[in-house]
Formats: C-alpha cells, structure tokens, sequence
C-alpha cells in the first residue's frame, strides 16, 4: 500500500502540450509503471491528437470518461491554473495535483471556497496537491510531478514537506542509509493550498505499509502547529520534524509565497518547540533527518 | 509589492473610501504651494517611504503656519528616517504628502488580509487606532474584531455593521463606517492586495469617517495582471541587490552575517542558512537560484553575493535532481573565474551526476573545497573564514 497513489492510479494531464507539461510528462512516463498510468493529456484546441501516445481530449470530464482516469496533474500556466483545478473538481475526479507556481492568491481562495461549498452541499469530496509543489510519488510504482525519480527508493518511510528540494535531500538521506519510502509528498509553498501536513499525517497514520514519518516544514503559517496537535492525540508512529527557517529575518517572503513570518506562532523556533511538546523527534540540523528516523524504528 | 501612502490613499478614493485632501510634491517650495492650493490652518507633512512607524521617527508633523509647512518640509526631505521597519540605516525620504488637518474625534484600527486558516480574507477592525496593532493584538486581543469573507458573496452589510458596531462607532456614523469598509474589502479584492491597512481610520466633528493613513501590499503573482499598481512601483524604496537579482530570476534577500550561500530551492535555501548558524557562523543572505540554474545565472549570482563586503566565504549547496550536478558544476567553475574569486568556496553537491560534477570542481585546479552533507559543508566554510 501507499497513500494517494500507486501503480494503478489513471492519470490525466492538463497542460500536457506546454513546454514543461511535455518535458515532465516523459520523465514520468519513464518512471515504473508511469506507461500504463499517464493515459489521457487535455487541450481543448488539440482533442483527438496525442502526445507520447497519450491520447488528448478537449476537456477533463472528457478524459476522465474515455479512460476512467481518476487523478491530474496540472502544468497549466498562473493565469488559468485555478480554472484548470476547477474543471478537474468539477470532473469529479478523486485527487488533483497541481505543480504550477505563481497563481495569483486571490485565484486559489475564490477555487478553495467553491470547492468547499460544491463539498458542504453533497458533491463528491476532490482532494487538491499544491499548487507549487513537486507533486507526489510512491516509489517502484508511479510518480506524478516533477521530483527526480531515480533518488527514491521503495519502502516503508513517509515524506511530507512544504519544499521541493528539502523533500529530495530527506529522500536521498533515507535512500543513502537504505531505507525506503512509501510515498513521498510536496504539499506546496503557497499560503493558500489543498492538502495540509495534518491531512498527510492522517493519511500516513492510517497506512499500514508505512512504519515512521519526516515531517518538513518552513516558516509561516498554522500548518505544522494544527498538523503537531492532532499527532499528539492520534499518531501512532515515530516522526522526526525539521522547520527551515530560524535565520530567516520577519517581514521577508522567503522566496516560497507563504513562507513569510507574519507573527509570533509562526517562526521555525515557535513550531520546533510545539512539535516536541506534541512528540515529535525534532532536529534542527537537516543533515541528520535520515539518520534519527533509523535511530526511531530500530 | 509595497506603495507610498499617497498612492493607497488614491486607491481607497477610487473604491469610494474618503481620504483628506492632499497633495504629493519632491520640493520644499512644491510643498508649500501644496498647502496654499489646499487652503486652510492646519497642515501635516508626511514623509513618504515604504516603511510603517513613520510618525515616531520623525517623518511625520503638524504644522500651523507655512512656515512651519516650509520648515518641517526642509527637514522630513532628505532624511534618514529610522523606524522600527526600515532597520538601523534608516529610509531616505525623497517624497512628500501635504494634507489638510483633520478633526480627529476618535481613531479606529481596519484592515483586510488574506487568512490562511480559514481560505478567507479576513477584515479585522479595533478601537484602539492609532496604536501599534501587534501590540493590541498581543496585549489586549479582545479589542481586535474578525469577519470572515465568502469571495463569492464579498462583505456584507451584516458584517461591515458588526465591526462598526463592535468597534463603538456611534450609531449616527455607523452607515459611513460601512461604505469605508465596503470601500476597503473591494479595493482589497480588485487590485489584489495581500494587505490593506488604514489606521488610522478616524471619525471628525462633524460625523465623517475618513481613512488617515493608507498601508498596503501587493501578491507579487498577480501583477500581470495590474497594470495600474505596476504602475505605482518605486525602485527607489527597494533594495538595489534584490532588484538586481530579480532580473536574472533569482531570489536574494541580504542577511547580517559573513557566509555567502547559494542553493536550489527556497526550503533548501533556509535549511543552508540554517546549517550555517548551527555550526557557529551566520549567513549572508538568503539566494535561491530556483530551478534552471545556467551559467550564466550561477555568474550572476556570485557577483550579486560578493558585492557584499561582509562576505568572508562562499557555501554552495546544490540537489540535482531535474537540474544536474555537471551542469552546476561547470556554471561554479565559471562563476569563480569570471568574479576572480578571492574568499573561500565549499561547494556540496547531491543527486543526478554529482560524481561527474565533483570531478570537475577537481579539474578545474580551483581551491574549491568539497563537501557530502550539509554539516560538513557548514563546518567545513566555518573553518574556512575563521
């Protein structure tokens, strides 16, 4: 087992013709089962052409009825990301994953609130990745996003973190001392996005081939806070967290939109010290992730 | 992105929020044809510059007389104000807003901000203007009132009432409160603002409410499509480095210590700094040469890095993942040669092809210094400028 994805998983991808659409969708192809997973792209000008032999459909409900694909990934640009997210929920489609950075805030909080209202009155619950996040993947199975694949290795270790490359330096530390994953997870950078640490640590607690967690966080925002408190009450597994972000200065957006100290509760030493009061194994040199989450489950 | 005041203030009086009457000048004779055009006793001379707690330095003073206009114009222009925002050096003041006095009754507290917790935006409204607001906030936090707002609905009546209300507005100005609040959230939402703040907002004698002061910040996503607060941008108020390396699409922001670091990856780039001060040395700045990182970049922001005196040493730290460590590699040596590179560089390198990249740090016949993890790295460029 794994969460949100695995071999089988069918996935469309929106923006599948734009420069980086193509160049990540072969890369994904390549990976494991990746041939037999990506099986339908969208672009409403180019239906019934194909891309890597992947047929292209006008519209996502299209897609998702000609191929019963459940899951997207979208490289769509800012400008029409929130409305490509919107046409998957509206699709009915189980998970989106949205890679692209740069959406205008206001974009995802008018797709947010609609998704939650479209939920609130009985439609079917579409679970959103990201935006600007590498996406997800569940090694030896499928990938779906941008992260370098071959540094991942099949296993029984859960990832979740907020940064593209923090997650791949967490990966490679657990490859190197030869533990695996079972899936890995970029929740995204942005302020206002789908999927939370909390609700991948739900996820992870739930998942009977995952024994332990690193959890990565950064500064900005409740996330790793809300994620600490229902760990305490409900995580049954070890975790080891790190926070990015102590010599990070107030007042600065550090380089991701919603990593940006905005008060007191929300800097890296603030969430370090609600982490290990809710028992996480909290660490603050990066370099040692792997090696204490070994040190965990021995 | 950050505006001058009088900017925001000719945003509000766009969206229907009345503002004083007033008039932007650079001259001290422009501010005081300002105040004769604008007729009256009273006058404040604001000093305009992207920075809060302006009045407390300085920048800001009543005058009574043209003179007085002339005589405070002479010594806000020019300054260096120094608030708690703008840091010890300060902010050259090379602007100025000329107002009509106000008959202030009571100030207030309003702002919008987008609220990560509920997905919403969130306008929040105090009695207490005027003040510093995180102190309210954290002194006395039941004088801060919340709503929250459906972006399909916008803000309601109900809830504009409930903040006027709250905040003990009397009833006869309750009806202008609403309109400034309405004013305030559709300016928010219209121009894509990721902070509206007016305080104060104050009532006057005779009733009126009218925005005081005009704060505001801009999603930096969304100016493609903000032609008219693009407009409004003033290189003068922004770092000079972080502008610059905003040209070659890099990520810069100065720090106070002496280790340079270059890194993929913002999360990775706060995780580097971090290492840094953990092993006994604080970093230089924050720089994320984000995902395709070229030669030509790499140069760049070598040169941007060493144009800081204080830096004693170099920590490059790379995962190649998309991006291979051969192709950072050469970009490194480059960069090194081209700046003539004169202080220490440790450069650490992971993931696709990092063999291939170490062994052409190694042929290059450069003291590059390496490193496998990131404490060795940090230990290694601590060691280095010691």
């Amino acid at each position: 087992m794994s969460i949100l994805i695995n071999k089988n998983t069918k996935i469309i991808t929106q923006g599948i013709t734009g420069k980086t659409g193509q160049f990540h969708t072969e890369k994904c192809q390549e990976y494991a089962n990746g041939k037999n997973c990506f099986v339908a792209g969208v672009n409403p000008k180019k239906a019934g052409e194909s891309i890597f032999d992947i047929p292209i459909f006008g519209s996502v409900k299209e897609a998702a009825k000609q191929t019963g694909a459940t899951v997207s990934v979208i490289y769509v640009p800012p400008p029409g990301a929130a409305a490509a997210i919107w046409e998957a929920v509206e699709a009915d489609l189980d998970l989106v994953i949205c890679i692209t950075e740069g959406i205008p805030v206001r974009d995802m909080l008018e797709v947010r609130n609609k998704m939650k209202k479209r939920e609130a009155a009985g439609g079917k619950k579409t679970l959103l990745l990201g935006p600007n996040c590498p996406g997800v993947i569940t090694p030896d199975e499928v990938k779906i996003g941008i992260m370098p694949g071959h540094i991942h290795k099949k296993g029984r270790i859960g990832v979740v973190s907020r940064s593209g490359t923090l997650t791949y330096e967490a990966v490679g530390q657990l490859t190197e001392i030869g533990l695996g994953q079972s899936t890995a997870v970029g929740i995204g950078g942005d302020p206002i996005n789908g999927l939370k640490h909390i609700d991948i640590m739900r996820m992870f607690n739930d998942d009977p081939d995952t024994d332990a967690v690193i959890m990565i966080g950064e500064i900005g925002g409740p996330d790793e806070a809300d994620a600490a408190v229902w760990c305490k009450a409900n995580m049954k597994k070890p975790i080891v967290g790190f926070i990015a972000g102590v010599t990070a200065p107030a007042g600065k957006r550090m380089g991701h939109a919603g990593a940006l100290i905005s008060g007191g509760a929300d800097t890296a030493n603030a969430k370090l010290a609600i982490m290990e009061e809710c028992g996480f194994t909290v660490t603050r040199d990066p370099s040692e992730m792997g090696k204490l989450l070994k040190a965990l489950i021995k | 992105m950050k505006i001058h005041e009088y900017q925001g203030k000719e945003l509000l009086r766009k969206f229907g929020v009345v503002v004083p009457r007033g008039v932007f000048c650079n001259s001290v004779d422009d501010a005081v044809k300002a105040a004769e055009s604008l007729g009256g006793k009273v006058w404040v001379v604001k000093a305009q510059i992207h920075a809060g707690g302006r009045g407390k330095g300085g920048g800001v003073k009543v005058a009574k007389s043209l003179d007085e206009v002339r005589q405070y114009a002479g010594q806000i222009l020019g300054m260096q104000l120094v608030t708690h925002q703008t840091g010890p050096v300060g902010q050259k003041v090379r602007r100025l807003l000329i107002e009509e006095g106000a008959d202030i009754k009571k100030e207030y507290y309003v702002a919008a901000l987008t609220d990560r917790a509920t997905q919403k935006v969130a306008m929040m409204a105090s009695s207490e203007g005027g003040m510093n607001i995180e102190e309210v906030a954290h002194n006395t936090p039941e004088k801060i009132l919340k709503v929250f707002i459906d972006p399909a609905i916008g803000l309601t009546d109900a809830q504009a009432s409930e903040l006027a209300n709250g905040i003990g507005v009397p009833a006869a100005s309750v009806g202008k409160a609403v309109e400034a609040l309405k004013g305030l959230y559709k300016c928010y939402m219209e121009t894509d603002a990721s902070l509206a703040e007016i305080n104060p907002l104050i009532l006057e004698g005779n009733g009126n409410i009218k925005a005081l002061d005009a704060k505001f910040n801009f999603d930096g996503n969304a100016l493609y499509r903000q032609q008219e607060i693009v407009a409004f941008r003033d290189l003068d108020e922004e770092d000079p480095d972080e502008l610059e390396a905003s040209k070659f699409d890099l990520t810069y922001i100065a720090l106070d210590g002496n280790i340079g670091c270059l890194v993929n990856g913002a999360g990775l780039a706060m995780a580097t700094m971090d290492t840094i001060k953990l092993f006994g040395a604080e970093p230089a700045n924050f720089l994320d040469v984000g995902g395709g990182a070229t030669t030509e970049k790499v140069t760049e922001a070598f040169k941007i890095m060493l144009k800081n005196p204080k830096v004693k040493g170099i920590l490059v730290n790379i995962f190649g993942g998309i991006m291979r460590c051969d192709t950072i590699a050469n970009g490194v040596v480059a960069a090194a040669r081209e700046t003539h590179l004169s202080v220490p560089l440790v450069v650490r390198m992971k993931g696709t092809n990092d063999d291939l990249g170490k062994q052409i740090l190694k042929d290059s016949g450069l003291p590059i210094i390496t490193a496998d993890s990131m404490a060795e790295a940090a230990t290694k460029i601590v060691a280095a400028v010691k």
